[in-house]
């Protein structure tokens, strides 16, 4: 703020050394606006996500008869989809540091490899539940089922929506370059697919490790 | 571009997500936190697939390891820290953390409370349920 | 090829229905006709309905919000004329499924459709202003929002043309509504409506508290924050922390009915309790959503009618947070006699107790500020005292229902009707009735009149006693709520009382319409042409009225709280120096987007397709939805400039008007 002001010729003064509050300076830049916007929407989702935990512990024993957790988890294909998940949290990282240096072919192959695993991460989980619903352990079948398949199929429509838009984020490099929308576009996308895998982490631990024992 | 780069810097405050590090040191610690993050994830499948350990004491455990787990992917993907320019995002996290943590404790103390005082399903009249 | 969808769905045999229906669609046609026979559209399109400014945002809401509260209290109307004459053997004029719909729309309606928008309009409206800055976080976003909230209220208007509504209650408690009790449309109708416009406003809330956290003026440290955004402040996160939970609570109802799954269900060990459960943990939440801006309201009502600064600013702050985090545990208090153990229902009433403090603190900080002030009774600050008087009686009935045995007696009863009544009427419609009339003529640059304003405070207050102490009472004899019909002859003077009371209301609001009416035909002789009507405290009334669509042509710099009272105490000199000096600079505003319109066509027709099971249709809305998305990420322009010649002229016209010229 150089110019002069309705209310006052002081500049916006600093105090206790440190450097000028966000309010001194007025309004933050755009991307720490955008960047803040969409963790407040992260963690209402994550708040939604509590909804869903909430209900399944409470239904975690309420099988109406049917199969239980410790005898319809397979803990060797949990774990695979778990390292899926870490490993493109990893390269999505550095598709970010890419992104960062302008390096378009880096940041092509990190957005190429955690779209492989995000997507090799969604067929294990449809080829579980597909497995599952062959059993006759199906969504209707109890409360407990009903609550399994909607948080972890909750996560899984979170991840097919991530990989949707890191598609589209791809084509908008590919044709609008690192402008100014595209780069606060791909942080808010490097937020949110962090943000499911540490989802992924109360997730298997409290669904399959605690549900199956 | 020339506005992006200075946005970085603005009154101290840092977006959620921001490492203010160099590249390099960025690296380091997406690597330390993937190392971590195995480490963490392997034990948690190892203790609950193994018999090795006191039972009981293993669902606690398995918590603690995802709390650890939830804060080296915070701190070392999201970066958020405690640094003063972080102020804004920990304390919005603070928040939604203790929404959280109110929303399944309360419900499982309510719901574990109305079923513990529930009149015994062969007390029941079930032709009157149907 | 069209779902559960016939001709039958058209209710042909009830008159009410059909009457009801009629003149709605009628009035919808009408105004559309008299839109195109005007030529208004392409007004209407490019000033309004793809408007990103926020100012324009809000008034849309607000008159969303008062649509609603017509259609929301004709059914009040309906409900106390049937319950004035339903005894023994006079059946009342409507039958119980029909009632059922209308207590049950009611319900929905005015807390979803009318204080919903209402609040958030006004927030849209104020917040920016009084922080000093040019607009919301995400312009585009916040259409968006406004859109996807019109389109939860188109759908349920809908329902009474097409189909059905609920019978379930304002909050659809399984198992009653479950596809095996609920087997109609009307659940599902319920259902997304307020999926839909809970989105919208899950986004506002963000967009809001994003705002305020984020972007204020420079110098504007938390602490000199006008209360109302403080109020704002912790009522959008509130927002933000409970609508993702009703969101997952409906999502689960709805997987129940639509994908056969046993949530809530009474078979396949499902457990009814718990959404009674989730639900609350958004419900309670939910009404301090809508009171703490009111409270915002009634702080700068009476801080600007009294002539003084708020009284306990910083206790208001504490409090106003305290309450934001105490909100969060008290939800049992809705279902003490549910069955839990004395511990939980001793727990949750003490804290629903402990929250009844710092509202006390609140009511003392109004009370002090007036103390010693040369109060001006304007019609704003009528409200604000009928409010404090009335919402004390309410806040006491609730400390009252918070004691665990007192509900075993009182739960469900006309009693805690009357209870809730008390707070939200006395409370949030006060409320946001002070802030239409405090901040109208900032938004449309004349000032309502003022005996209308006192005629319609008068007879709402008046008509508020009249239509719910009978209840207390009625409470107390043992009438439960959602009667239609009941035997007891003692009860019906009480309820003939009430709807007298509601012939008050009902004149309070007419009040209201004339008096909007009468101060458009007399707009030109109560112009506010200094921007300032009412000697306001806060920044909003330092821009002209109707502001400039980016509101500050130079962000204010601020010194302290009450920062407009502040600036105007300067000698007339150094404000002339000071607005010598100001150096105008070109600035960028959003460009207009039809991104949220269309996004909320796209929601209503998935809406419509999903609530009848048209499954293609469904597809085609979100196929709809996601080229919309795409569309407008690939949009290269999204601002445009204004030059600084054009800022400096209206700028100065400003100030040569009312800052320099006149003596404020």
């Amino acid at each position: 703020m150089t110019a002069t002001t309705l209310g006052g010729h002081e500049p916006p003064h600093t105090h206790h050394g440190m450097p000028a509050s966000a309010s001194a300076a007025g309004p933050a830049p755009k991307r720490i606006i955008i960047a803040y916007g969409f963790w407040l929407f992260l963690l209402s989702d994550i708040v939604m996500f509590s909804a869903f935990f909430a209900t399944f512990a409470v239904l975690g024993k309420a099988t109406a008869g049917g199969p239980t957790g410790a005898e319809l988890f397979d803990a060797r294909n949990v774990a695979v989809e778990t390292a899926l998940l870490l490993f493109s949290s990893f390269s999505c990282g550095m598709m970010s540091l890419a992104m960062d240096a302008r390096h378009r072919g880096t940041f092509y192959l990190g957005a190429a490899i955690t779209f492989i695993l995000g997507l090799g991460f969604l067929v294990l989980e449809m080829r579980e539940f597909a497995d599952m619903v062959a059993r006759g352990a199906t969504a209707d079948r109890s409360a407990f089922l009903s609550g399994f398949f909607t948080l972890v199929g909750c996560h899984g429509a979170h991840v097919a929506v991530g990989l949707l838009w890191l598609a589209v984020m791809v084509a908008q490099v590919a044709d609008k370059g690192w402008r100014a929308t595209v780069l606060h576009r791909l942080m808010c996308f490097s937020l949110f697919w962090h943000a499911l895998d540490i989802i992924w982490v109360a997730l298997f631990t409290i669904v399959y490790l605690m549900g199956a024992r | 571009m020339a506005d992006t780069t200075q946005e970085h810097t603005h009154g101290g405050d840092t977006a959620p997500g921001d490492s203010r590090e160099e590249l390099l040191s960025s690296l380091k610690a997406y690597v330390i936190g993937l190392a971590l993050a195995i480490i963490l994830t392997a034990t948690s499948f190892w203790a609950a697939g193994t018999h090795v350990l006191w039972q009981p004491g293993v669902p606690i455990g398995l918590a603690v390891l995802a709390v650890a787990q939830m804060g080296v992917h915070l701190v070392f993907f999201l970066h958020i820290t405690t640094g003063p320019d972080n102020t804004n995002n920990v304390l919005a996290l603070a928040f939604g953390v203790l929404i959280v943590f109110l929303v399944v404790a309360g419900s499982l103390w309510i719901m574990a409370n109305l079923s513990a005082n529930m009149m015994p399903l062969e007390m029941m009249d079930l032709h009157h349920q149907r | 090829m069209f779902g559960k969808l016939s001709w039958s769905a058209i209710p042909i045999n009830e008159p009410i229905d059909m009457i009801a229906s009629g003149l709605m669609i009628l009035a919808v046609l009408g105004v559309l006709a008299w839109v195109t026979v005007k030529g208004y559209w392409p007004y209407l399109w490019r000033e309004w309905l793809t408007s990103v400014d926020h100012k324009r945002i809000g008034v849309m809401y607000v008159a969303l919000a008062l649509v609603m509260l017509l259609r929301g209290f004709t059914d009040a109307v309906m409900m106390r004329l049937q319950q004035a004459v339903s005894v023994g053997p006079d059946a009342g004029y409507l039958p119980p499924e029909h009632y059922n719909q209308i207590f049950s729309a009611h319900g929905t309606i005015m807390i979803f459709f009318m204080a919903m928008p209402f609040v958030i309009g006004l927030m849209n409206f104020a917040v920016p202003l009084q922080l000093g800055i040019r607009d919301v976080a995400f312009p585009t976003l916040n259409s968006v929002s406004l859109w996807l909230t019109a389109s939860g209220i188109l759908l349920t208007n809908m329902s009474l043309v097409v189909g059905e509504f609920a019978r379930t209650g304002w909050l659809a408690y399984p198992p009653l509504s479950e596809l095996k009790y609920s087997p109609g449309v009307g659940v599902d109708y319920y259902l997304w409506a307020l999926q839909i416009s809970g989105v919208g406003t899950l986004l506002s809330g963000i967009n809001l508290a994003t705002t305020i956290l984020k972007m204020r003026a420079p110098g504007m440290s938390y602490m000199r924050m006008p209360v109302f955004c403080w109020t704002s402040l912790a009522s959008n996160l509130l927002i933000i922390a409970a609508f993702p939970v009703l969101t997952a609570t409906f999502a689960m109802l709805l997987l129940d009915r639509y994908l056969g799954m046993h949530f809530f269900t009474a078979d396949g060990d499902g457990n009814p309790m718990m959404y009674v459960n989730l639900i609350w943990v958004w419900g309670h939440p939910e009404v301090y959503i809508l009171i703490l801006p009111c409270f915002g309201v009634f702080s700068e009502v009476v801080s600007t009618f009294s002539g003084k600064p708020l009284f306990g600013y910083r206790s208001m702050v504490a409090a106003t947070m305290a309450i934001c985090i105490l909100s969060f545990i008290v939800w049992l208090h809705h279902f003490f006699t549910m069955g839990a153990g004395a511990n939980v229902n001793g727990f949750f009433g003490v804290m629903t107790m402990i929250i009844a403090v710092p509202t006390g603190v609140k009511v003392y900080n109004w009370l002090f500020t007036m103390y010693g002030g040369r109060v001006r009774f304007h019609a704003p600050i009528l409200w604000s005292v009928g409010f404090m008087v009335t919402f004390v009686i309410g806040g006491m009935t609730g400390v009252l229902l918070a004691v665990p045995p007192a509900d075993f007696i009182l739960h469900n009863s006309l009693f805690l009707i009357a209870h809730f009544h008390n707070v939200i009427i006395g409370g949030v419609v006060f409320g946001v009735l002070a802030g239409y009339m405090y901040w109208f003529p900032k938004a449309f640059g004349f000032t309502l009149d003022e005996g209308w304003g006192k005629v319609s405070f008068w007879c709402w207050f008046v008509g508020f006693y009249l239509a719910f102490m009978p209840l207390y009472y009625l409470g107390m004899l043992g009438m439960t709520r959602r009667l239609q019909h009941y035997d007891n002859p003692g009860w019906q003077p009480w309820l003939i009382v009430a709807a007298v009371g509601v012939a008050f209301i009902l004149a309070g609001i007419l009040a209201l319409i004339i008096q909007l009416v009468v101060s458009i035909r007399t707009r030109e002789r109560r112009r506010d042409r200094t921007g300032d009507p009412w000697q306001g405290r806060t920044l909003e009334w330092s821009t002209p009225s109707p502001p400039p669509a980016w509101n500050f042509a130079v962000l204010p710099q601020v010194e302290r709280e009450d920062a407009y009272w502040h600036m105007k105490r300067r000698a007339r000199e150094e404000r002339i120096a000071a607005a010598e000096a100001l150096a105008y600079a070109p600035i960028h505003m959003p460009l207009n987007s039809p991104t949220g319109f269309v996004t909320a066509f796209f929601a209503v027709v998935t809406g419509f397709a999903l609530i009848w099971h048209i499954w293609w249709l469904v597809i085609l809305g979100l196929v709809g939805a996601l080229i919309t998305t795409l569309v407008f990420a690939w949009r290269d322009e999204s601002e445009f400039e204004i030059a600084a010649d054009e800022l400096a002229r209206v700028d100065r016209a400003h100030h040569q008007a009312y800052w320099v010229g006149g003596t404020p």
